[in-house]
């Protein structure tokens, strides 16, 4: 099968990095990712293993961080090489098999995978804390078990990914049936909208509480979605507003529609809150990013760098909550905010198990998997209008390009096609709109 | 030879391209055949010694008042209020006309034993000024000898514990004005009457008042019933100031107001093509407009403000009149209308105009979009009496760059009225309703005005309201050459040329539109029959 290879190279990772620093992802070319013939991964021993055949498979930040050679040191211990990325999977499944929930599937059924290798995957007994709570995102024992180290799907040398024509290997724990009104487009983001789904419960946000969403690719466009259906369908409790940060207009029109209550330009969020929330700001009125003495109650940071972090503590209101749902590296943060307005710092990673409130008198709470309620969100929230672009995995260089600037190039989420060929009928560029 | 009254030209084929300002740069224009173009009187003659003038006025004052000398006794409490930075338009050469007044009034003050003095630059809701534009307009002498004692303030609006509230007028109009001022044994008022609106009891009814009062006048029912601001008994804000004054003057405060006028001469002699008629543009004018057009398209726009911004006026003074606040600015008025008066027949479809760099509320700052609209919409276009220059319906076309550019010091409400009103709204009424006392009441906005440069958090509310009128009558505004995001935001039109823009104001008033084109600054106020 053809499989697009992510090796351990340093000088390519070196390479990635470099060319990334003069223009974002043209480490395509130069970095880590290779298009390579490859044999398809071999489905482990046991019953509850079974293939799937990818249809589309999305391109995430943290796959756009690890070929750009910009991804932490703390995940090489985390994954094993060589891996074929794509962990953002909508697929067939060859052959009957089961879903997470127990029930069977037909061959031939369109699943979604939820790519985190958790205890059960990696059949690790007994199972640690996270996983036994349903909390499959903090495995504790992601690189032991049966497989080798990966904490997902698409990290791990062993079970394949979405960037391939052949296809992966996935436990029955992984498998999430899609329901027949879903296009493919729809399916594929369900795993982006679980992780927003989490970043959102994971805030627990209170009643009338200004919320601030800094950055509108997927992850920030995800959490607006998610918790504005959430609070409208009484499982979180609804803030007074949201207001969204996006750098650019296609990004603020789809934030308004996913239900921001105001999206602005990235400059005028701290100003925006401010107004809101009453608040002074703190030093010379001419900064673009004003320091306030209040702010938000919980701002999500979906960019990950070290500025979005800043900026998220300084417009964070003193004892507020700042999620971190970008994946960020190694940066250098002033934390003197943090420290002096006792700002709740958290990070937001993946899903697994959700505590939802269903009653207001009794604080009771309901466990539900996230990607149930993704796969409800989707629904709702016509999620594939995300999907700007596919590509044939044969074009990865214009593909990863493409999504390292999809912002700048009125784009959302870019996803690769292993269905489609490459051929002139198929677009100008190979690339489907 | 005396000056020439203001002239209406009719375009015809023989006439040369016309000077449209386009912010910090200007062009030359064609109009269509058997457009009008308005052109200001020439200044009036200077008064040959204005000191003295002043002191006869000071000496011989109108109404019922006793001369100033009479009134300044030892142990008062004497207070000066003057006009701000808005005025005059652009800043004049020093001498300021205030320091001139001033100087006086304190030479009259000192021989009659005068003590205690404090002066108070009348704000209102405007930026305090800088120690640079405080020393501009009063002279070194005059802030040396009151700033470093904490004598030379500023009006704060704010300040509840220098504010009192005189009481309410006929219609319930509060009147809370500076306390200072109100409580001293005399309030003299020196102004500035650069066009027909200022000054009157304006000066301390709005000068010196607090939000509380203010709202009771700057809103848009009054602004829209006022046609226009310039025409007195047709100004519903000359009618709530002038309820107000009374009620000041009743409240026991006693009031000597000092009115100057200024002549037309607004451009020193290397502009001075900027204020003469296109036709009788002598070849240096011609080289002067194209070696500085030339040089301004090449020049950074933040280089040319600043260039422009420096432009001294070499405006003089033609009338000074001191006494009673009323009997004053009949005078005053008059001496004002006699210089920007011009007689025009008739209203025309389309009007145009260009705007130039400065307005009232951006000297030594940004011209940003909701500035540009107040120029256009609030100023130029209210510079009429009887009825406006264009139809109702008609279009208005106005010539400016209209950058998305804010001066975040000195207009911090702006920038979030922009982002935060006009994307919700551009009626006037709704977001009054809406979303004014939220500025109003904000607490960095004061703190800014307060304490920095900052106009009051309120402040573009009030310039959206001088627009009230126009939005009201006029079927189009189109903005030639403006930054088309931020044009429309203003929910005007944009148009690259002005010739696009005639093609367009063609959808609303037909073909073949009479056109009048408004040759200002200088400044003109037309007579329209």
């Amino acid at each position: 099968m053809k499989a697009l290879l992510v090796e351990r190279s340093l000088p390519r990772f070196a390479a990635a990095r470099l060319a990334g620093a003069f223009a974002s992802s043209k480490g395509a070319g130069l970095g880590p990712l290779r298009l390579a013939d490859v044999d398809p991964p071999e489905l482990p021993d046991g019953d509850d293993w079974f293939r799937l055949r990818p249809i589309l498979s999305g391109i995430c930040g943290s796959d756009l961080s690890t070929l750009g050679g910009r991804s932490s040191r703390y995940f090489d211990e985390l994954v094993s090489f060589p891996f074929v990325p794509g962990h953002e999977v909508v697929a067939t499944l060859e052959g009957p098999g089961y879903s997470a929930d127990g029930r069977r599937l037909e061959d031939g059924s369109r699943v979604v995978v939820e790519p985190v290798l958790g205890c059960v995957a990696r059949r690790v007994v007994p199972q640690c804390k996270a996983c036994a709570a349903g909390d499959t995102g903090d495995c504790e024992n992601v690189s032991v078990g049966h497989l080798r180290p990966g904490v997902q799907t698409g990290f791990c040398a062993d079970t394949g990914g979405g960037w391939s024509t052949g296809g992966l290997v996935a436990h029955s724990s992984q498998i999430h049936p899609v329901p027949e009104e879903l296009s493919d487009r729809d399916a594929v983001m369900i795993e982006p909208l679980a992780c927003g789904i989490h970043a959102a419960m994971t805030a627990e946000v209170r009643e009338g509480d200004t919320v601030a969403v800094v950055g509108a690719g997927t992850l920030g466009l995800v959490v607006t979605a998610a918790l504005t259906h959430l609070a409208a369908t009484g499982r979180v409790r609804r803030p007074s507003g949201l207001l969204l940060g996006a750098r650019y207009a296609h990004q603020r029109r789809l934030g308004e529609e996913l239900g921001a209550t105001r999206a602005l330009a990235t400059e005028q969020l701290s100003r925006a809150l401010r107004r809101r929330t009453a608040s002074l700001a703190l030093g010379a009125p001419q900064s673009s990013t004003l320091r306030l003495s209040g702010g938000a109650d919980v701002v999500f940071d979906c960019v990950g760098t070290a500025e979005s972090i800043e900026q998220c503590l300084s417009m964070t209101r003193p004892r507020g909550k700042v999620v971190l749902v970008g994946m960020p590296g190694k940066v250098r943060v002033d934390l003197a905010a943090l420290w002096h307005r006792e700002i709740e710092l958290v990070g937001a990673y993946t899903y697994g198990t959700e505590r939802l409130l269903i009653s207001e008198e009794t604080a009771k709470l309901s466990a539900v998997r996230t990607f149930e309620l993704a796969i409800e969100l989707s629904k709702s929230a016509r999620a594939g209008r995300l999907v700007s672009a596919t590509y044939p995995i044969e074009r990865f260089e214009e593909a990863i390009t493409h999504a390292g600037s999809a912002g700048r190039r009125g784009a959302v989420k870019i996803a690769f096609d292993p269905t489609e060929r490459p051929t002139p009928t198929t677009s100008k560029k190979g690339m489907k709109r | 030879m005396s000056p020439r009254p203001g002239f209406v030209l009719e375009v015809d084929r023989s006439t040369p391209p016309v000077l449209f300002w386009h912010g910090e740069s200007f062009s030359l224009e064609r109009l269509p055949e058997g457009s009008r173009v308005i052109y200001a009187p020439e200044p009036l003659e200077a008064l040959e010694d204005p000191r003295a003038k002043i002191r006869d006025a000071l000496e011989t004052p109108l109404g019922d008042s006793d001369p100033l000398r009479a009134l300044l006794k030892p142990g008062m409490k004497l207070t000066i209020c003057f006009d701000d930075i808005s005025l005059p338009l652009p800043p004049m050469r020093s001498p300021d006309v205030r320091q001139l007044v001033i100087e006086e009034v304190l030479e009259l003050a000192a021989q009659a034993g005068v003590d205690d003095v404090v002066l108070v630059a009348a704000l209102a809701l405007h930026r305090r000024m800088t120690e640079e534009e405080l020393r501009h307009a009063l002279g070194d002498r005059i802030y040396d000898a009151f700033a470093p004692n904490g004598l030379l303030t500023q009006h704060d609006a704010e300040d509840r514990d220098a504010l009192i509230h005189l009481g309410e007028t006929d219609l319930g109009e509060d009147v809370e004005i500076n306390k200072r001022a109100a409580t001293s044994d005399l309030l003299v008022y020196v102004n500035i009457n650069l066009v027909a609106m200022d000054g009157g009891h304006k000066s301390v009814a709005t000068g010196l008042a607090s939000y509380k009062s203010l709202r009771h006048h700057h809103n848009p029912k009054t602004m829209t019933h006022s046609r226009s601001f310039m025409d007195a008994p047709a100004s519903e804000l000359h009618s709530a100031n002038w309820r107000m004054g009374r009620l000041i003057k009743e409240s026991g405060v006693k009031v000597f107001q000092i009115e100057t006028t200024l002549n037309t001469d607004t451009f020193p002699s290397n502009f001075a093509f900027l204020q003469k008629r296109e036709w009788e543009w002598s070849l240096r004018d011609r080289a002067t407009f194209a070696a500085s057009s030339s040089a301004l398209s090449r020049t950074p726009s933040r280089v040319a403000r600043k260039i422009f911004h420096s432009i001294r006026s070499p405006h003089a003074m033609t009338s000074v009149q001191a006494g009673e606040v009323e009997a004053v600015h009949a005078v005053t008025t008059r001496n004002v209308w006699e210089q920007q008066g011009v007689e025009v027949s008739g209203q025309s479809d389309v009007l145009t105009m260009g705007l130039p760099y400065i307005c009232p509320y951006n000297v030594n700052s940004i011209m940003n979009p909701i500035l540009v609209a107040c120029l256009g919409l609030g100023y130029f276009f209210n510079l009429y009496r009887n009825k406006p220059l264009v139809r109702e319906g008609g279009v208005l076309i106005l010539n400016h760059p209209t950058p998305w550019e804010f001066h975040p010091a000195h207009h911090p409400s702006y920038i979030d009225f922009f982002e935060e009103v006009l994307t919700e709204t551009k009626d006037p009424v709704e977001m009054h309703e809406r979303f004014e006392e939220s500025f109003a009441t904000d607490p960095w906005y004061i703190h800014l005005y307060r304490t920095g440069h900052a106009y009051h958090g309120v402040h573009p509310f009030y310039m959206w309201y001088w627009c009230a009128h126009a939005l009201e009558h006029l079927g189009r505004v189109i903005v030639v050459g403006g930054d088309p995001a931020a044009v429309r935001r203003l929910g005007f039109t944009p148009a690259s040329s002005l010739q696009d823009a005639f093609e367009m104001a063609k959808d609303v008033v037909g073909f073949s539109p009479s056109v009048t084109h408004v040759h200002v600054p200088p400044i003109l106020m037309a007579d329209v029959s």
